[in-house]
């Protein structure tokens, strides 16, 4: 499948892109998390939480195919 | 779904916010409003002085977690309105990047409405802020 991906705030700083669509064929989040890591080797060293359809979910979550970000510490207010 | 939203390009004017107020004036079942104003402050890390915060979010989700967040308040408070406003972009230190304005026919239930509402925006909300130093570096913001 074809998951579109969204990085944030200091995320995106490592990833130096805001989105990208990624073709992938596993089947957990944590799987796409290590693909991309090989990607973006700094991925790693950052604290995240992950969306899948605008809910956060656990990165053992199965992808359902929606759109997946990547979220650093909240910081809003 | 499209939920109301929440984000003001860059700060929250003060007139913006006087404004809002006199608009209550004919609601007069209200007894009591409670106001949250969260300003950009410049602390002072190893030396160096922040002047602004620039602020991103996930908008789609964020609006979202906003219109649950006043769900979860109109439920457990009773409110007569609430208003929310959040920016986006850069906010220097001094100004106000955070509303949040409630009411109420009494004054107990807007005290404990407003920190339900604060705390659980800072804790749910995905927005992200780039602390900008006045020497342009930057470190990224985590709220406590």
């Amino acid at each position: 499948m074809t998951i579109k991906v969204k990085y944030f705030g200091q995320i995106a700083e490592v990833t130096g892109i805001q989105e990208e669509f990624v073709k992938f064929s596993g089947v957990t989040l944590m799987e796409l998390v290590g693909k991309l890591s090989q990607k973006y080797p700094d991925l790693e060293k950052k604290s995240f939480q992950m969306a899948q359809n605008k809910e956060l979910v656990s990165l053992d979550s199965k992808l359902t195919g929606d759109e997946i970000a990547f979220l650093p510490p909240f910081a809003g207010g | 779904m499209k939920h109301k939203n929440v984000f003001k390009s860059g700060a929250i004017a003060s007139e913006f916010i006087g404004e809002s107020i006199a608009k209550h004036q004919s609601k007069t079942n209200i007894g009591a409003h409670n106001i949250f104003l969260g300003q950009v402050r410049a602390d002072v890390i190893n030396g160096r002085t922040i002047a602004a915060i620039e602020y991103t979010a996930y908008e789609d989700m964020a609006n979202a977690k906003f219109h649950e967040i006043r769900e979860a308040a109109f439920n457990k408070f009773d409110l007569t309105c609430m208003h929310i406003y959040h920016s986006l972009g850069k906010v220097k230190a001094g100004e106000i990047c955070l509303f949040v304005f409630v009411s109420s026919p009494h004054r107990k239930v807007v005290f404990e409405a407003l920190e339900f509402l604060v705390e659980r925006i800072k804790s749910d909300v995905p927005v992200f802020g780039k602390e900008y130093f006045e020497d342009k570096t930057h470190q990224w913001k985590v709220n406590k």
